[in-house]
């Protein structure tokens, strides 16, 4: 019985493979079958998923073991219920609530976070002695640096309007921007190959035995 | 008597000290989390090994080497919990060793010196915000230059109008605590006012079930705003799944059956960034893409006709609105910008003469 399950899922898995590449040709019915299998099943695997791994240990489980201990819980509980009465029309207005709380926690814990992550990091980073170098290429790397970093914020002062002189540091800010994309698109196509050659491994490897 | 008594026992006291081969000092760290205490020590052996007693009382060796600097600072400690240590100096002979030992407890201060830096941009940054946000309530009218990405929502709605085709909106695949997903609502809202104002239709799938909320109130609040709360249609924003792929399968079965004339792309967005753009590229749409994921950024910019990079995704709200309070705020932010190029030349000319002090003071955050 189980060998013919693992037949059947390795068959399966070869056809949801070809009704997904078959989309490279035109949408047709093969695909949206795949599709809708996919969207369906995630959605479905991710409510059990949630239910059992979040809720049910991290707050059903902690209100009926031991609800003295974790009064605390009934707030985001509570929460949870306000958004859940968006079902019906003339309590919609609650789940506001959460939303307000979530946006407003949300916002506040990342501002300290980018400060600290994006900003001072980057700044502290490009603080340094660009002549400081063991090679004539690394010091050319530390100029361009620094040259990159001050032109690339620069490109994103909405406070000015570029003309003229002020025009030329948000020109090349762009151009570094652009050059780091260029490097960053290669970069992960290579990656993005790698997953084709996964999938192609499977089909020709596990499914035809052609390769070993 | 007692004078000679004295005089004796300092001697002695004095002999002691200069006989000592060795001494070690366990200090906590001041002005820090309490994670930390710095450990020296004293001793002519030309190598030590550091060590600290478990839960179990066992010792552990947490430093083995050269007794020079003769400074440790141990790491990752709790706070408020003794901690014992033990120097093993060792001599020139293998028999010739000493032990000293000394404890003490790391304890947690009120202010963290070393994020000194952190509080003061932090402060500068949010008072700039705050004195825009008053200037602009006053009514002072602020400049934001040309952003050509968001000047093709205009163009993008009346395409869609024409053709009587819906308008999709992918808000990204973060969740309501990804702040890339909240600036994406507040351009969803700018958006839906002119859908409705245009009635054209607008599509908005979701990944999670708190942007779905979110996306909701934002639409059926600016169709409110427009006055044309019949227009809404709630159906037309729904929940797809949460899986990052089965959502992507999902958009790309919409942009080839419903056929959008134009696409917007705006939010958090990972491995899935080329394959919704390329879809919607080979619908002929019109796209504008936004993120500040930057390495998903060149495939949004080699396959959508406009794109917000960055920081432009943050501005773009102030910049469709015109609201006071948005451009005060995004005034506010370029302070923050020009403030940090001002530091970095700073930092870099310090850094050539050699003054390292200022690095330093930024770094202690890390």
């Amino acid at each position: 019985m189980s060998s013919f399950m693992s037949v059947f899922g390795l068959w399966m898995a070869v056809f949801f493979t070809f009704s997904i590449f078959s989309f490279l040709y035109k949408d047709n019915p093969f695909y949206k079958f795949g599709e809708q299998v996919f969207v369906g099943l995630s959605a479905a695997y991710w409510l059990v998923y949630l239910f059992y791994s979040i809720m049910l240990p991290n707050l059903f489980t902690k209100l009926f073991t031991d609800l003295k201990g974790n009064l605390i819980l009934l707030i985001p509980a509570t929460l949870g219920l306000m958004m859940l009465l968006r079902i019906i029309p003339k309590t919609q207005w609650l789940s506001r609530f959460p939303i307000a709380i979530m946006i407003g926690t949300s916002a506040g814990i990342n501002m300290l976070r980018y400060t600290k992550s994006d900003m001072l990091s980057q700044i502290s980073a490009t603080m340094i002695n660009p002549f400081n170098a063991a090679t004539t290429s690394a010091m050319i790397g530390n100029i361009l640096l620094i040259f990159g970093t001050i032109c690339g914020v620069y490109y994103f002062y909405f406070s000015k309007k570029q003309e003229g002189i002020s025009a030329v540091p948000s020109k090349l800010g762009i151009w570094f921007l652009m050059i780091s994309f260029g490097a960053s698109f290669g970069y992960t196509v290579m990656a993005r190959v790698s997953l084709l050659i996964g999938r192609l491994e499977f089909l020709l490897k596990d499914w035809l035995h052609i390769i070993k | 008597m007692k004078g000679l008594l004295l005089t004796t026992l300092l001697f002695l006291i004095v002999l002691a000290c200069y006989a000592s081969p060795g001494t070690m000092n366990v200090q906590d760290v001041p002005w820090d989390e309490g994670k930390a205490l710095n450990i020296t020590w004293q001793t002519p052996a030309d190598s030590i090994i550091l060590q600290r007693a478990d839960s179990l009382g066992v010792w552990q060796t947490i430093f083995s080497g050269p007794a020079l600097p003769a400074a440790y600072s141990d790491r990752d400690l709790i706070p408020n919990k003794s901690y014992s240590y033990q120097l093993i100096a060792i001599g020139s002979a293998d028999t010739d060793t000493l032990i000293v030992r000394a404890s003490a407890k790391p304890r947690e201060q009120w202010f963290y010196m070393h994020k000194l830096s952190f509080l003061i941009i932090l402060v500068i940054v949010s008072l700039a915000i705050l004195i825009y946000i008053q200037r602009a309530r006053m009514g002072k009218e602020f400049y934001i230059r040309r952003i050509s990405g968001l000047d093709s929502m205009e163009e993008a709605v009346g395409r869609a109008t024409e053709k009587g085709k819906p308008i999709l909106f992918v808000p990204g695949i973060g969740d309501l605590d990804d702040i890339q997903t909240i600036a994406s609502l507040t351009i969803l809202s700018q958006l839906a006012q002119r859908s409705a104002e245009y009635d054209t239709e607008l599509i908005v799938p979701c990944r999670f079930s708190m942007v779905l909320s979110a996306a909701r109130e934002v639409v059926k609040e600016a169709y409110l705003k427009v006055g044309k709360p019949d227009s809404y249609k709630e159906e037309r924003i729904f929940y797809l799944t949460d899986d990052q792929f089965g959502y992507v399968a999902g958009i790309d079965g919409i942009m080839v059956r419903e056929q959008p004339a134009a696409n917007f792309f705006l939010g958090s967005f990972y491995a899935e960034s080329l394959i919704l753009a390329e879809t919607g590229f080979s619908t002929g749409a019109i796209q504008t893409s936004g993120t500040a994921q930057a390495s998903q950024l060149p495939f949004f910019v080699v396959s959508c006709d406009y794109t917000l990079i960055g920081e432009e995704l943050f501005a773009a709200s102030a910049y469709l609105s015109r609201d006071p309070q948005q451009l005060g705020s995004l005034k506010g932010h370029d302070f923050g910008k020009l403030l940090t190029i001002i530091l970095i030349l700073a930092g870099v000319i310090t850094e050539i003469v050699g003054w390292h002090w200022f690095k330093a003071f930024f770094e202690g955050v890390q």
